[in-house]
C-alpha cells in the first residue's frame, strides 16, 4: 500500500477508478480463459461517473445499481476480494455464490443491489429513501440507471414517487451511448434524460461523465438538497462505455464509428491523473497507488482461486429466512 | 371472542399489528379513504405518513415496499384488487421474491402484500383475477389465502411478523362472513393447514372461498349418506402437504376445489402431489373441480356457472365414491 494519500480524498478518487479498470482488465482476462461463468458486462471508460457519484455518499447511505455492476461496489468503497470471489462463483463471494457478476453488491456498503431487470431498481431507491425518512434517519439512497433503462416505466415510477412524496434520493442515468448495440438517439426521445426532470418538478442536471470531479460536485449538491428535504434530483452522467454490451462474447455487437477514439482520449483515469499531477500530486505517488492496487486485484484473485464452490446444499438456503427442504430425487443426482 | 366480518378481521390484524411494532406501516391505492373497510379511523390513530396514499403505480409503489423493507420497514401493501398485481409483476418476481437469494442472504424483506379476488360480481375478465398459482410458481414468496375471519386475522398477523415476503390473497367472496375471532394475540403460523370437516369417504381441499363451497357440498352430501372432510390449506406456500396426504390415505379419494382457473392451478399442485405422495391409499381418479381456462364474462348468466359450485362438488364426490347402495341383508 502506498504510504501517502490515505485521507487524501483526491487520490482516494484515483485509487477507486484504478480499482475498477484494474479490477475488470483482470475479470475479462480470465473470463476469456473460462475461469469465469456466465456473462461479464465491464464498467470500464465509466469509472468517473460511479466513483464522482459515491465519493459524494456517506458509507451508510442506500445505493442500488444495475448488471454493469463491478463499478459501483467498488466505488463505494467496498473490499475486493468477496468481489472477485464472486465472480469465481465461490462460497466467499460477496452473494454467496449465488448472484455472480450481474450482481455484485455489498449490502455492509449501503448497497441494495444490483440489478439484472434494467430500470428495476427505480422503485427500490424510492422505498429505501422512504424507508430511511420514516425512520428518521438522514440517509439519502442513490439509484444508477442506464440510458437503456430511461425507457422503462419503472424508472419513471420510482422518480414520480420520489419527487411526489418529496423523498430523499438521486437518480443516476449513466448515459454510456448505448442499450446493450442500440444507440441511445434510436431509443430515448428528447435530447437528454436528465430533461425529464422538468416533468416531476425536480432539478434536471447534465454532467460531464469522464470527469470525476463535476460527478462528484453534482450528486453532492444533490445529496445535500435530498438531505435538507427538499426532495429528489436527476443526473444524467454523458459517459461512454469501452467494451462491448458483454466482453468476449466472439463476435461484435456494437461497431463503434470514429467517435470511439475521441471518448477514448478523454479517458477519465487518464485526465484525472493529468489533472493531479498539474496540481502537484508526485507521479511517483500515483503510481505507487497503480502498483498497490494491482497487488490487491492479484491477492483478491488468488483469494478467489484459493476458495470452495458452495455445496449443493446451498441452492435452497435463502429463498426464505429458513432452508428449503431439498428433494431426495434431486439430492440423489446432485 | 368476537363474531366480526372477514374485513373486520383484516382491519384489526393489520391495527393491532401497527400498534406492536412502529416499522409497520401500510400503503397503497385510496387506503386514507378507507376504500374496502380495513383501515378505519387509520389515519387518525397513526397519522398520514403510516398510512400513505400512493399514486396508482403499483410497480412502483410495490417496488418501493421492498426497498422500505430492506433497510428495516415492515411495510404493508394495499394493491386493492388482485388483478393489479399484474402491473407489478416485476418487482415481485423480480427484486422481492429473489433479492434475499441473489445477494446470498444479505437483504431481507419483511412485507406483505394484500389484494383482494374480486370475482363473482360481474367486473368482467380485468378484474376478476385469482392469480395466486402464478405466484406459487415464483420461489421466494410465500402465500396466505384464507377462507375465514378468523384464519384471516391470525394468518395475516402471522405474515406482518414474517422475515419473508407474503402475498395475501383475500378472497371478496368471504368478505362479509362472520365468524368467531380471537381479539388480541391470535397468531396463525404460515404453513400450517386445517381440518375444516372431519369425514371418512372422500377429502375435498378448498383453496379460499373454494372451501365454503367444499363445506356447503359436504352438508348436501351428508344427505346422501357421502361423508366428506373439508381440508383448508390456508397457506399456499408453503403448502401443508403432509396434513392433506394423511387426509388422503384415510379417505382414498381426492377433490380439490379451487376458484382459480384449471391449468396449473393450486388444485393441480395439490392434486399431482396427492397422485405422486398416495397413489397405493387412492380407490378413484383425483378431480378438480376449478373455473375453466377461458376469461370471465361480465354478464352474470355466464358469469357464475363457471366457478365451483356445490353441485358440480356434490357430482364430483358422486364421480368418485361411487352411488352408494345399500347392501342386501
Amino acid at each position: 500500500m502506498t504510504s501517502t494519500g490515505e485521507n487524501d480524498p483526491r487520490l482516494e478518487k484515483y485509487r477507486r477508478m484504478q480499482r475498477i479498470r484494474q479490477f475488470e482488465a483482470k475479470a475479462e482476462k480470465i473470463h476469456a480463459d473460462g475461469e469465469i461463468p456466465g456473462a461479464l458486462h465491464t464498467y470500464a471508460g465509466m469509472e468517473a461517473s460511479g466513483v464522482g457519484s459515491c465519493m459524494a455518499l456517506r458509507d451508510d447511505d442506500y445505493m442500488v445499481g444495475t448488471h454493469r455492476s463491478h463499478g459501483h461496489p467498488i466505488a463505494k468503497g467496498a473490499k475486493l476480494r468477496p468481489l472477485m470471489a464472486e465472480l469465481l462463483g465461490k462460497k466467499t463471494g460477496v452473494c454467496s455464490g449465488k448472484g455472480g457478476s450481474m450482481h455484485l453488491s455489498d449490502f455492509s456498503m449501503g448497497s441494495l443491489g444490483e440489478t439484472s431487470i434494467v430500470g428495476s431498481g427505480g422503485p427500490v431507491t424510492a422505498g429505501a429513501a422512504l424507508g430511511a425518512k420514516l425512520q428518521g434517519l438522514d440517509r439519502v439512497a442513490l439509484c444508477f440507471f442506464g440510458d437503456g433503462a430511461s425507457s422503462e416505466g419503472a424508472i419513471h415510477e420510482g422518480m414520480n414517487l420520489a419527487a411526489v412524496w418529496s423523498l430523499p434520493a438521486i437518480f443516476v442515468c449513466e448515459n454510456n451511448r448505448f442499450g446493450m448495440s442500440t444507440p441511445t438517439s434510436d431509443a430515448v426521445a428528447g435530447e437528454n434524460v436528465a430533461d425529464r426532470a422538468h416533468g416531476y418538478g425536480i432539478p434536471g442536471v447534465i454532467v460531464d461523465g469522464q470527469d470525476v470531479d463535476a460527478v462528484e460536485a453534482a450528486v453532492r449538491e444533490a445529496v445535500d438538497r435530498a438531505r435538507a428535504g427538499k426532495g429528489p434530483t436527476l443526473i444524467e452522467t454523458k459517459t461512454y462505455r469501452y467494451g462491448d454490451h458483454a466482453v468476449n462474447m466472439g463476435r461484435e455487437l456494437t461497431p463503434r464509428g470514429p467517435e470511439h477514439d475521441d471518448w477514448v482520449k478523454r479517458d477519465p483515469i487518464t485526465i484525472y491523473r493529468q489533472r493531479l499531477i498539474e496540481a502537484g500530486v508526485a507521479e511517483a505517488d500515483l503510481d505507487a497507488i497503480d502498483t498497490a492496487v494491482a497487488d490487491e486485484v492479484a491477492d483478491a484473485l488468488q483469494f478467489a482461486r484459493d476458495s470452495e464452490y458452495p455445496v449443493f446444499e446451498e441452492a435452497f438456503d435463502d429463498v426464505f429466512v429458513d432452508r428449503l427442504p431439498i428433494p431426495a430425487e434431486v439430492q440423489a443426482h446432485a | 371472542m368476537a363474531r366480526i366480518t372477514f374485513l373486520e378481521a383484516i382491519m384489526q390484524a393489520q391495527q393491532e399489528e401497527m400498534q406492536r411494532d412502529d416499522k409497520v406501516f401500510i400503503m397503497g391505492e385510496d387506503v386514507r379513504c378507507n376504500v374496502f373497510g380495513t383501515t378505519t379511523g387509520f389515519v387518525d390513530a397513526f397519522g398520514a405518513e403510516r398510512v400513505r396514499d400512493t399514486p396508482i403505480s403499483e410497480n412502483g409503489f410495490i417496488g418501493a415496499a421492498g426497498g422500505a423493507a430492506m433497510v428495516g420497514m415492515r411495510p404493508i401493501v394495499d394493491a386493492t384488487i388482485s388483478s393489479f398485481l399484474f402491473p407489478a409483476m416485476d418487482q415481485i418476481c423480480s427484486i422481492i421474491a429473489k433479492s434475499r437469494y441473489i445477494y446470498g442472504g444479505q437483504a431481507k424483506l419483511p412485507l406483505v402484500i394484500r389484494s383482494c379476488l374480486f370475482y363473482g360480481n360481474s367486473n368482467a375478465a380485468q378484474h376478476s383475477d385469482r392469480p395466486y398459482p402464478m405466484f406459487m410458481n415464483m420461489p421466494g414468496l410465500k402465500i396466505i389465502a384464507p377462507s375465514c375471519a378468523s384464519d384471516m386475522k391470525g394468518l395475516l398477523k402471522a405474515a406482518v411478523r414474517s422475515d419473508d415476503p407474503v402475498l395475501s390473497f383475500e378472497d371478496s367472496t368471504c368478505w362479509m362472513a362472520k365468524d368467531e375471532v380471537p381479539e388480541g394475540e391470535h397468531v396463525i403460523p404460515l404453513g400450517k393447514g386445517d381440518i375444516k370437516r372431519e369425514g371418512s369417504d372422500v377429502t375435498i381441499i378448498g383453496i379460499a372461498g373454494g372451501v365454503n363451497v367444499a363445506l356447503k357440498a359436504a352438508r348436501a352430501l351428508e344427505q346422501e349418506g357421502i361423508s366428506a372432510e373439508v381440508i383448508d390449506p390456508r397457506t399456499l406456500v408453503p403448502l401443508d402437504r403432509e396434513l392433506i396426504l394423511q387426509s388422503v390415505r384415510k379417505t382414498g379419494r381426492a377433490i380439490c376445489v379451487d376458484p382459480a382457473h384449471m391449468t396449473c392451478s393450486a388444485a393441480s399442485e395439490i392434486s399431482a402431489t396427492i397422485v405422486e405422495n398416495a397413489f397405493d391409499a387412492l380407490r378413484a381418479p383425483v378431480l378438480r373441480v376449478t373455473t375453466p381456462d377461458t376469461h370471465l364474462p361480465f354478464s352474470p348468466h355466464i358469469e357464475k356457472p363457471l366457478y365451483p359450485s356445490v353441485e358440480r362438488i356434490v357430482d364430483a364426490a358422486r364421480k368418485v365414491v361411487g352411488t352408494r347402495q345399500t347392501q342386501p341383508a
